[in-house]
């Protein structure tokens, strides 16, 4: 029980309804959870007050300790980024770093030797398969390979949380700006680390990417969740229809389900 | 692939240039001094009759009164200037944020200014008397920093907390614009002297180097250098964002806080004792970010050091270029770093807005 959320509510000054109510959820460990929803349906919104930057009521729970409660020291601080990485959506950088030592700023939280901080950049330089970028300036990057390099830098960052410690994952629609095989391959990194004692939460878009990937997906629509389960139980068109309004055409091939 | 210079190339050029530069800068001026000349005069100065010297006394004194503290605070006055320009830059995640442009100085100005008018003319200066040039050279600064802080704050929240470089530009074209508004009333309420001195002061120079001065603002730049150093990994992941940063362990807010009071600090010792010096910290992180990179641990050091060099240099022209009378350098670094900050606006024209 990784992450606790519980009656979680966000609502907008001036709007007259709120944008997320009666959010009871928990993320655990070895799970990759997808959450999906039509445009506007708050997953965003979810998941940056799950990594404390969005305003909200109701209570989220961190590794067992309620969220405000890490940021009141500084080593307590960095004691959760070794465990807790977010990958952003967009993110800009307008200077100069190499993907190197862009990579590098994912080990500032731990205190690893410089040859030991050289071994992690590649080893997740080559799991997020950037290497081939590592001297090449980050701003002349496109999207896709910028969040790829962000992407090792985040894992970076959570390599340094203590052996057999749980980790949690966020990942804001990591797949928006990649290519076919980068999509599957993000994924299947995500499913990995799953394997590897962490929570995996991402916002996606892609309902037959969540569907292939993901243990569980929760479906959020008019600030409610509306549905909550393993993928074969939610890719139902009745379901998809509720959710968003469009009503696909569900096709078995081989045994893989996808929704047209 | 990148072009970098290594550490092991760069600071000895550096420095090599340093000493070139302030052996020149001690030699030339109204009375030209040799450079051998120059160092047995020093140490003349320094110590009287430890040597058998041939230095005419009064180039000794030109040296050790002069010229020395004067070059002195070319160095620390510049090097305030590169290192605020790059945490600035830092600050506001953008490369064209500069202590001048973004109305920092001039902030920092009308806090200096109003102390020079309100508190050296006043009754009530005179009634303090002796307690009022007891805390003048304090009282200075400190007005200096007060006004340097607020402007920071503002142009900050301005800017939408640095998201928005088009917002943190307009912000300093009107604080710049009511700053010299606001010194523009205050030239009409000051005296001769105090009207003089503010004038000097916009135009910026070193001609009012003394030894106080110098120890004042090498204090200060002491104070803020080595914390901000020390958080040059917290600096560095700053870049990323404020949410990545936080997620990286940074406690944001108390970092920018300390970011926004220290360059105002170190900004208001530099204006007080040397007045608007604009487009150090534009040019010299900018330079330095290409020559060795952007990262924070070498970006803050190298910019003390050349931001130095490049004061003292322009200084040296200063005061040389048209001999006898004396230029302001001011007007020296805006020839120089205005066509740069222009040339920044060409490059960066599409990403603006």
């Amino acid at each position: 029980m990784l992450i606790q959320i519980a009656d979680l509510a966000i609502h907008y000054p001036r709007a007259a309804e709120p944008l997320l109510a009666d959010i009871n959820l928990v993320f655990h460990s070895g799970e990759v959870t997808a959450l999906l929803g039509p445009n506007g349906s708050g997953k965003t919104s979810l998941l940056r007050a799950v990594s404390g930057e969005q305003p909200h009521s109701g209570q989220i729970t961190l590794f067992g300790r309620a969220q405000a409660d890490w940021y009141r020291s500084q080593s307590d601080q960095r004691q959760l980024a070794r465990r807790y990485g977010l990958l952003p959506q967009h993110s800009n950088l307008s200077f100069a770093f190499t993907c190197r030592e862009v990579v590098q700023l994912g080990l500032a939280p731990g205190s690893l030797s410089r040859l030991e901080q050289g071994e992690r950049i590649e080893q997740f330089m080559q799991r997020a398969d950037v290497w081939h970028l590592r001297d090449r300036l980050f701003p002349s990057l496109s999207g896709g390979e910028k969040q790829r390099v962000h992407l090792a830098r985040v894992l970076a960052q959570l390599s340094l949380a203590n052996p057999g410690e749980e980790r949690v994952l966020l990942l804001d629609e990591p797949t928006s700006a990649l290519d076919l095989k980068h999509q599957h391959h993000v994924l299947a990194l995500a499913r990995e680390m799953a394997g590897e004692n962490t929570a995996v939460v991402a916002v996606l878009h892609d309902l037959n990417l969540a569907a292939r990937y993901a243990d569980r997906m929760v479906m959020l629509a008019r600030g409610r969740v509306q549905a909550d389960g393993h993928p074969t139980e939610l890719l139902q068109p009745e379901l998809v229809e509720r959710v968003y309004g469009y009503r696909g055409q569900l096709v078995d091939m081989e045994g893989y389900r996808a929704l047209l | 692939m990148e072009f970098r210079l290594s550490d092991k190339s760069l600071l000895p050029a550096l420095i090599a240039l340093l000493l070139v530069g302030s052996c020149v800068s001690l030699g030339v001026g109204a009375i030209a001094i040799g450079w051998r000349e120059v160092l047995v005069g020093l140490m003349d100065w320094s110590w009287p009759g430890l040597l058998d010297s041939d230095v005419p006394q009064q180039h000794a004194l030109v040296l050790g009164e002069i010229r020395l503290p004067r070059l002195l605070l070319g160095l620390i006055v510049g090097g305030t200037l590169g290192l605020c320009g790059a945490v600035m830059q830092g600050l506001f995640r953008n490369p064209l944020a500069d202590p001048g442009i973004i109305g920092v100085s001039a902030g920092a100005g009308v806090g200096a200014a109003f102390v020079l008018v309100f508190a050296s003319g006043t009754a009530a200066a005179t009634l303090a008397g002796g307690l009022f040039q007891q805390v003048h050279w304090l009282l200075l600064p400190a007005a200096a920093s007060l006004g340097g802080a607020f402007t920071t704050w503002l142009v900050y929240r301005l800017g939408d907390r640095g998201k928005s470089v088009v917002m943190m530009l307009l912000a300093g074209v009107a604080i710049n614009a009511l700053a010299g508004a606001a010194i523009g009333l205050l030239n009409y309420v000051a005296d001769d002297r105090a009207l003089r001195d503010i004038t000097l002061w916009q135009m910026g120079s070193l001609g009012g180097a003394t030894w106080s001065a110098v120890a004042m603002a090498a204090a200060v730049l002491l104070v803020v250098a080595i914390p901000l150093w020390r958080r040059a990994a917290a600096l560095n992941a700053l870049l990323l964002g404020e949410s990545e940063a936080r997620h990286l362990g940074v406690d944001v807010v108390r970092l920018k806080r300390l970011m926004i009071l220290f360059t105002a600090l170190a900004m208001g010792a530099a204006v007080s004792v040397a007045g608007m010096i604009g487009f150090i910290g534009l040019v010299v992180p900018h330079t330095i970010r290409l020559l060795r990179g952007p990262d924070h641990r070498f970006l803050l050091p190298y910019s003390v050091l050349a931001g130095g060099l490049l004061l003292v240099v322009a200084d040296t022209a200063a005061r040389t270029l048209v001999s006898p009378a004396e230029m302001p350098v001011g007007i020296l670094t805006a020839l120089m770093g205005a066509p740069f900050f222009i040339y920044l606006l060409w490059q960066q024209r599409r990403q603006i807005f």
